[in-house]
């Protein structure tokens, strides 16, 4: 079906891929997985006909290819669902579905036949939470993903690649993904799958490619592998500590406690911080985590309820009370992608007049790779820029520190970096938060795990809790 | 630094190009004068900057140069004892008037386009009003010295211009300057670290304010009174930080780079009138350079961006 041979390809003299091979058959799930900066999206954007390879060659159903524009290889049935969607919000299902093709008569566009060829697409997927007339922008993500995959069946591709296609869904969404790549591959679709999370590798992928430093390592069944093993193939070493070990020690003193706390999205809060705690927050999409996370912080502040050491009304007054937040979103609520890594690693000091912080060892500290703080941000990988946003706290060593999602997007060294560096936080006495969507992260590094449901706490959960006693807090009803 | 050299090449070429065409243009009186003439303009520059680099546009600062001109004129009607008090009083109403720009800006959140786009349709309107279109009274002798008289050789403009040019530098390598990088880079990112992007950026415009008071006093001086003397200055001004690699939408560039596309766009308009082109062509010139620089600029992101990937 599609058979990829030699590809190399060079970005101002820099190599990023050299004679990757990478073969799939018709109704295969091939899964692409590596580190950041190991070549993935590389490969995935030349078979997009985004780039165009310097070496290799392309071949669909054994006739070489070659694009010389996205449009080409659209044609040759390759769609790609990005991690962010390409829909217009203000528009229909329907009009997004049939975007710049839309079916004509007397040239006006025939609405009805736009929308019943799209309800039957999305019946085929198996979805009925929303029809062809609903607007994108009422759609949560998971049912954007859904639109941009009938988007995809509309142009008869043949070979879907999905990019981080989980990133940005909750737990319980996931499975509904897996279920739509069955339904592709059971209609003889090849599905290219990139992911970090491993967990969903192993369940949806027929094979799996390792990339490496723009090489191809290993393509080999999945059946034969294991998370261990293949984290080998992708990092050269085991990471077999997956999670660094806890303190031990009773917890400190409180240095953040709620009493009753709401605003508009979150009721009866009641929560407590310790010093050199990580307390773990788990809950659906939608339930409040990233809203709660602001509320202590002060951006979105609580409206009513006590909060010490005070319920601060603005990020402002969060910083001043000793508390710092690590966004979900770094790229658009965390950092200054323009700027170095010296100005944004300063940039809480300098907000608030603390002080001439020393960058240099705060860049050591946090593990950044390079250390060099001339670097402009946006050209760091996502797990250096997330050091950065680090750094930027550690600057006013905030006796709490709210993480939402803080290895997301985040290749697997960076990770294990970033939860050594909240242990060592902890260890140093400072009380953490921690929102992660991936419950054995979460499970693994908090020593509880407070879950919300609705804008509510439904329950807590002690250290080493099983991911089961999470979701059945978080999800029953 | 390093996107600041351009207009620095430029700027050289142009000097260089007008010393052609006229050898004495590289004396020193006539290039003092040349910094005479250019000093209002590269002052609204670096006023212009702070609010560009913070992300927002200041279009009233033509305006508002044209009112403290008539205003200075009516109040002072030519007695030297009104000078000093009515300078006083421009100082004060400049960045009165970007308190204004900036807090209507931030707090009710009117783009700035717009809010300052009123406030130049307001302040002509009301300098239209208050002199039914032909200015009264006079500048004093005292108060004109400052726009054409100088220290022994040195005018007074060259050295405000100065002084101006090393306060601006110096702010913005303060803490002040960092945080108006970072509310124009990201502002989402920068209030959830601490930055008062309502405040930092109100101060850009009232710094703005100042820098048009400045300019009204040097350009009042040097030009004398009419009711057209800011006339464009606010497009010159956004023309010549544009010129100087600053980007549209905030977060990049230098406030230096910005006054050296301030000298630039006041050395093509020398070099045009020294081949005899007529000064009619200079908006035509400056919205050719305009959206040239912007294109440029816009050119060069996209390849940022590859590199990055």
């Amino acid at each position: 079906m599609l058979k990829m041979t030699g590809i190399g390809k060079s970005f101002q003299g820099v190599r990023v891929l050299s004679g990757v091979d990478l073969e799939a058959a018709a109704g295969e799930v091939h899964a692409v997985v590596g580190e950041n900066g190991a070549g993935k999206s590389t490969l995935m954007k030349i078979l997009a006909g985004v780039h165009s390879p310097d070496e290799g060659t392309i071949e669909i159903d054994g006739r070489p290819v070659t694009f010389g524009h996205p449009i080409e290889a659209q044609r040759s049935g390759v769609a790609i669902i990005h991690q962010e969607f390409n829909l217009l919000p203000e528009r229909t299902v329907a009009q997004n579905v049939f975007l710049g093709r839309e079916p004509g008569r007397w040239g006006l566009v025939d609405r009805a036949a736009m929308e019943s060829a799209t309800a039957e697409l999305l019946h085929s997927l198996g979805e009925e939470t929303f029809g062809p007339g609903d607007l994108v922008r009422r759609l949560s993500v998971a049912q954007q993903q859904v639109v941009e995959i009938a988007k995809a069946l509309s142009l008869n591709a043949r070979i879907v690649v999905m990019d981080e296609p989980t990133a940005a869904l909750a737990e319980h969404e996931v499975g509904l993904l897996y279920a739509l790549v069955r339904r592709l591959t059971a209609r003889g679709i090849t599905v290219l799958y990139i992911s970090h999370r491993l967990r969903e590798v192993f369940e949806l992928a027929d094979r799996i490619t390792v990339l490496k430093d723009g090489s191809r390592v290993a393509t080999e069944a999945a059946a034969g592998l294991d998370t261990a093993a293949l984290v080998r193939l992708m990092v050269g070493r085991e990471l077999d500590a997956h999670f660094p070990a806890r303190a031990g020690g009773p917890p400190g003193e409180v240095v953040l406690s709620v009493r009753g706390g709401g605003n508009a999205r979150l009721r009866d809060i009641d929560l407590e911080v310790r010093a050199g705690e990580i307390v773990g927050l788990a809950g659906l999409q939608g339930s409040g985590r990233t809203e709660l996370a602001k509320a202590l912080f002060g951006a979105e502040p609580f409206t009513t309820g006590e909060m010490r050491p005070r319920r601060p009304r603005s990020a402002r007054e969060g910083i001043a009370a000793g508390i710092g937040l690590v966004t979900e979103d770094r790229k658009a609520e965390g950092l200054l992608l323009g700027q170095r890594v010296r100005d944004n690693a300063l940039l809480v000091a300098r907000a608030t007049g603390g002080g001439r912080p020393a960058v240099e060892k705060l860049l050591e500290r946090v593990r950044l790779s390079p250390p060099r703080p001339e670097l402009e941000v946006r050209t760091l990988s996502g797990g250096n820029q997330q050091k950065v946003v680090l750094a930027k706290w550690m600057t006013v060593a905030p006796r709490v520190l709210l993480f939402d999602e803080p290895t997301r997007g985040v290749d697997v060294g960076a990770k294990a970096a970033i939860h050594d560096l909240m242990r060592e936080l902890a260890r140093d006495g400072t009380g953490i938060l921690m929102i992660s969507s991936e419950l054995p992260e979460l499970i693994g590094m908090s020593d509880r795990v407070i879950v919300l449901r609705d804008g509510r706490i439904a329950g807590e959960l002690p250290a080493g809790a099983t991911e089961e006693a999470v979701m059945h807090l978080a999800a029953a009803s | 630094m390093k996107r600041a050299l351009p207009i620095f090449v430029v700027l050289a070429g142009l000097l260089v190009a007008i010393a052609v065409a006229n050898p004495y243009f590289l004396e020193p009186p006539s290039l003092l004068a040349f910094v005479k003439r250019a000093a209002p303009l590269v002052i609204l520059a670096a006023g212009q900057y702070f609010v560009i680099v913070s992300g927002e546009f200041d279009l009233s600062v033509g305006s508002l140069v044209t009112a403290e001109v008539v205003i200075a004129a009516r109040l002072i009607d030519g007695s030297a004892a009104a000078t000093w008090p009515v300078l006083a009083l421009l100082i004060v109403l400049g960045p009165l008037v970007g308190l204004v720009n900036g807090t209507v800006t931030t707090v009710l959140r009117v783009p700035s386009f717009i809010t300052t786009l009123a406030m130049l349709l307001i302040l002509s309107g009301a300098v239209f009003l208050w002199t039914g279109g032909a200015p009264r009274g006079a500048l004093s002798p005292q108060f004109r010295e400052l726009g054409r008289g100088g220290l022994g050789p040195v005018p007074w403009s060259a050295l405000i211009l100065l002084a101006a040019a090393a306060a601006a530098i110096w702010v913005m390598r303060s803490g002040y300057g960092h945080r108006l990088i970072a509310a124009g880079d990201n502002d989402r990112a920068a209030a959830l670290s601490g930055v008062h992007v309502a405040r930092v950026r109100t101060v850009a415009f009232m710094v703005s304010g100042l820098s048009a008071a400045i300019a009204a006093i040097l350009l009042g001086g040097f030009a004398g009174v009419s009711a057209q003397v800011g006339q464009g200055l606010e497009f010159q001004a956004i023309t010549a930080v544009v010129l100087g690699g600053v980007a549209l939408g905030g977060g990049r560039g230098s406030v230096v780079a910005a006054m050296a596309g301030a000298f630039t766009l006041e050395a093509l308009f020398t070099l045009l009138n020294l081949y005899g082109i007529s000064g009619a062509l200079e908006p035509a010139v400056q919205g050719v350079i305009i959206i040239a620089a912007v294109a440029l600029g816009a050119v060069s992101l996209p390849r940022r961006k590859a590199a990055a990937a």
